[in-house]
């Protein structure tokens, strides 16, 4: 190591030492100080001020945040994202974990099920969204298809019934979700000592006892880190929406992401559509927050 | 209680060794698991059925079965060839280019530049540089609405906003956060006396980079490959703002004939249109099979 015999001037400091390493880091640190933190803190600085078809510097406090919460359709957006996360995150949660166990009960063709249960993951959520559509529409889909079985009072009309639409929205989100956080559950499950399998049978405790007290507990970290991945992916929920409703019937469907891009480049209000988007980037820092906490805190073992 | 059991399973092997059969509780787990495969493999088979059938047939509302009345490839050939998206009737094939231009040059710019961000962040360490990485891990669950707008202004003063650079700048700023953390981890998990013996041998930042790192790093390209190209292919809301109307991706052509008002619902068209867009990432899932969960496994933060 060459540590002596080097020139130590702040100037040589900030950027000389290095220069090749820092070089190669610029468009990270560029990303970093310009878009995430600049671009938010703009977005943020400009939700206090009356821009309107263009941003403006003329402040107005919280006028469009007072604007925004008395908006029904926010409301509804903000109900509907509410509903959607809530649903969503439990089935996913639950029924991926019920999968990766029976998953990890050393059963044939893994492969095969595991290729089936993850390929919607890899398709756009635009392709889902139009999938679930024809399978839904009420005229010739699923509706159709059993009443013709000879169930002539079947309904099945979610996309068009204001109350069950974010049902819709579910049925198919569930479907692309699921298969994903299975694999990362079963990555969990697979990550856990054979040892404590050994040892829990040893002591003659069931099996059902045994995820419960001892493998979801050990699994703690892998259940948070999906739990912040799907959390922050259900705030972006935009697409699927697009695709599958359209935000209808009516505004039945809005989710607080579209609210935002079509303030921003349809209705010609870009503040209200930047205070929108400061209110979820609080929704995010809220689950984020204490993940980072717990993520990060020190710890003995490593 | 607990030690009585102990001993009596600890007896030692006596016996024959006992046969594997199907246990009923095993039937049960291929059973729950088999209903959840066709659960997700319908969608699918709905898909290719409808692509299949005439307009006709269609309205007879038979969703779940294949086509009675004769195969018919047609819809494939409108789908790519002239179905409308908006003003234009030129088909899928036009948005099928459009997503290759910009996913290449996205992805080969992206990887490149966070296998280097991941190779500094664990072998050329300075002062701030895991806080740089630590915001940009942290950024990366930040809702793309709230840089949107900023974004379209910052793109138009570069004078690249609605055009395939702008879109390909896009992609690789919001690819990065994923891939460094992968690289960076791979690059952690490599044995460090390989660096430091270049080091001694008067190897420099680059050459080390080409010629130890990325010849050692294949595996880890090969995922940060997967899961850029499939994003990329998949994304939306960039492509609809960014790109502008005559570089719009596939997908966004793809919902522009779908959900357009004017004309008569072609279902068929529709679904075979679809599966032309989904056909990508399905390839390349069907392919990489364990590289493609591998990816998730270790970067899904990109959503």
């Amino acid at each position: 190591m060459r540590t002596t015999g080097r020139p130590t001037g702040f100037f040589h400091d900030l950027f000389l030492r290095n220069f090749s390493s820092k070089l190669a880091v610029t468009p990270m640190v560029l990303t970093v100080l310009v878009i995430f933190i600049g671009c938010t803190a703009w977005t943020v600085t400009y939700s206090f001020t009356n821009s309107r078809l263009l941003p403006s510097l003329d402040f107005i406090g919280f006028d469009q945040y007072v604007r925004l919460f008395k908006d029904s359709r926010w409301q509804t957006s903000v109900r509907n994202i509410a509903i959607y996360g809530v649903f969503s995150l439990t089935f996913t949660m639950v029924v991926g974990f019920l999968l990766a166990v029976l998953m990890d009960q050393k059963i044939r063709f893994e492969s095969v099920f595991r290729t089936v249960y993850l390929y919607p993951f890899a398709l756009s959520f635009i392709v889902t969204g139009l999938v679930w559509q024809w399978i839904m529409n009420p005229a010739f889909g699923l509706q159709e298809s059993v009443r013709n079985l000879g169930w002539a009072g079947f309904t099945f009309d979610w996309l068009t019934n204001r109350n069950m639409v974010i049902g819709a929205l579910l049925i198919a989100g569930i479907w692309q979700g699921t298969g994903f956080v299975m694999v990362l559950l079963l990555a969990g499950l697979r990550s856990v000592d054979e040892e404590v399998w050994k040892a829990a049978r040893v002591d003659g405790i069931p099996t059902w006892r045994t995820y419960i007290s001892i493998i979801i507990p050990m699994m703690r970290g892998t259940f948070v880190t999906t739990f912040v991945i799907v959390g922050s992916g259900i705030v972006r929920l935009y697409d699927l929406v697009v695709a599958l409703t359209g935000g209808g019937p009516g505004i039945s469907s809005e989710v607080p992401t579209k609210y935002v891009f079509n303030y921003m480049f349809g209705a010609g209000n870009i503040g209200q559509g930047l205070a929108a988007s400061t209110v979820m980037l609080l929704t995010v820092l809220i689950i984020l927050i204490p993940w980072a906490f717990y993520e990060f805190r020190p710890r003995r073992d490593r | 209680m607990t030690t009585e059991i102990t001993t009596t399973e600890l007896k030692g092997p006596s016996g024959p060794k006992p046969k594997k059969l199907l246990t009923p509780q095993r039937i049960l787990i291929y059973v729950i698991l088999t209903m959840f495969a066709i659960y997700f493999l319908l969608p699918l088979y709905v898909m290719l059925m409808t692509s299949f059938k005439e307009m006709p047939e269609i309205r007879l509302g038979q969703i779940f079965s294949p086509p009675t009345q004769g195969w018919t490839l047609e819809p494939w050939f409108k789908a790519w060839n002239s179905a409308c998206t908006g003003l234009y009737c030129e088909g899928l094939k036009v948005g099928f280019w459009n997503s290759v231009k910009i996913t290449v040059p996205s992805t080969i710019v992206s990887v490149f530049i966070s296998a280097l961000n991941g190779y500094a962040l664990v072998n050329w360490r300075f002062k701030g540089s895991e806080v740089f990485f630590a915001i940009l891990i942290f950024g990366s669950f930040i809702p793309y609405q709230v840089m949107l707008y900023p974004l379209v202004i910052l793109l138009s003063q570069a004078k690249i906003f609605a055009t395939l650079q702008g879109v390909i700048v896009i992609h690789t700023i919001f690819g990065m956060p994923i891939l460094t953390l992968l690289f960076r981890n791979y690059f952690a998990s490599l044995p460090q006396e390989l660096f430091k013996a270049a080091r001694v041998d008067g190897a420099g930042f680059w050459r080390i980079f080409f010629q130890i790192m990325v010849p050692m790093s294949l595996p880890i390209f090969v995922v940060a490959v997967i899961l850029q190209v499939t994003g990329i292919w998949n994304d939306f809301l960039f492509g609809i703002v960014f790109a502008g109307t005559s570089n719009y991706p596939m997908t966004v052509q793809l919902n522009n004939i779908i959900n357009s008002m004017q004309g008569v619902k072609e279902y068929n068209v529709n679904m075979a249109a679809t599966i032309l867009t989904g056909l990508v990432p399905l390839t390349i899932y069907f392919i990489s099979g364990k590289w493609f969960v591998r990816g998730i496994a270790a970067g899904a933060v990109k959503g």
